[in-house]
């Protein structure tokens, strides 16, 4: 099979993100870059721990009394439906759906974009209610380079989603575009696991102490 | 081709066979997407009640995130499908480098 291909419902392969070499290539790809952001993510995550409540005087908030409980638990929910949403937006792909597919997809954006909306609240609230800044203090620095990465990867794959959406508005689908969905989906995925280990790690555990 | 097989030539039956994989396939995401709300709400209310020591919560709410993550790889991001021995050793490796800065991290600068 090749990407130019006109296809219908009856041609249409299995797996369409892995049924032309370009597809094959994009595939493995993304994944290498997903065992990078792997590492990188990790590296993060070990320089929060490491600089956890690292402040110069007590004049400054610490991980306890600085992280709300309902505001993360709404994140997380929003988040969490959103990789949903985005797993129904593959089924409709597989069914060779564009129109449910971009349905699913624009409410996967609308639900990331609620989520970034709570994020710039909470970092605007610990900025102008507790002080706690990118400078402030080793703390300060190791969580908004941690929490703020995320939220970048949150912004592009929001970027990536409405691109693609809009890009192929009027193509339907084919396998030329049909993998770069599957991949943009898969990044979306590899933020919520991301996301899972932040309200862990950072949120959970700084509550607890 | 890998999908070669779940072509029969008859076009009608392959769709409903096809039809029939997917809606299997998307009844594991709803369970799993439903295990994972639940182990979150387990995780969060773990720490709202105020009464478990930390020696307690701390690898309870890791191991749900593990198994939280397990369930979205495998499940949403299809690594229990075949074809993914590249993917898995790709992200494993990763989380292999990436866990060793987290070792040296939180035991050589701890303190």
């Amino acid at each position: 099979m090749h990407a130019e291909e006109k296809l219908s419902l009856e041609t249409w392969p299995a797996e369409p993100e892995k049924s032309t070499l370009e597809a094959k290539n994009k595939f493995l790809g993304f994944w290498f870059f997903l065992g990078g952001e792997t590492v990188l993510f990790a590296s993060l995550f070990a320089t929060y721990l490491a600089l956890k409540d690292k402040v110069p005087d007590s004049t400054h908030t610490l991980a306890k009394d600085l992280y709300d409980l309902p505001l993360t638990f709404v994140a997380t929910m929003l988040l969490l439906t959103s990789s949903l949403t985005s797993v129904y937006a593959m089924y409709h792909m597989k069914n060779f759906n564009a129109k449910k597919m971009n349905t699913w997809l624009i409410i996967t954006v609308l639900l990331g974009a609620a989520f970034l909306a709570l994020e710039v609240y909470e970092f605007s609230h610990y900025v102008h209610e507790y002080n706690h800044t990118f400078t402030s203090s080793a703390f300060g620095s190791a969580f908004y380079t941690l929490t703020g990465f995320h939220g970048a990867h949150v912004a592009f794959g929001l970027m990536w989603f409405l691109t693609l959406i809009i890009r192929n508005s009027k193509r339907g689908l084919n396998l030329y575009n049909a993998p770069k969905f599957y991949v943009a989906s898969l990044y979306w995925h590899f933020i919520d696991v991301v996301w899972v280990f932040i309200f862990t790690v950072v949120y959970l555990m700084g509550m607890v102490g | 081709m890998e999908n070669s097989q779940l072509n029969s030539g008859n076009p009608r039956v392959d769709i409903e066979y096809r039809k029939k994989k997917s809606a299997e396939e998307m009844r594991h995401q709803v369970v799993s997407f439903a295990l994972m709300i639940f182990l979150t709400l387990i995780a969060f209310a773990t720490v709202a009640i105020k009464g478990f020591s930390a020696w307690f919560i701390v690898p309870f709410i890791l191991l749900l995130a593990i198994v939280q993550v397990i369930f979205q790889l495998y499940y949403f991001m299809h690594m229990s499908h075949k074809g993914h021995e590249a993917p898995s050793m790709f992200l494993y490796s990763g989380l292999l480098v990436g866990m060793l800065t987290l070792l040296a991290f939180t035991t050589i600068i701890w303190w």
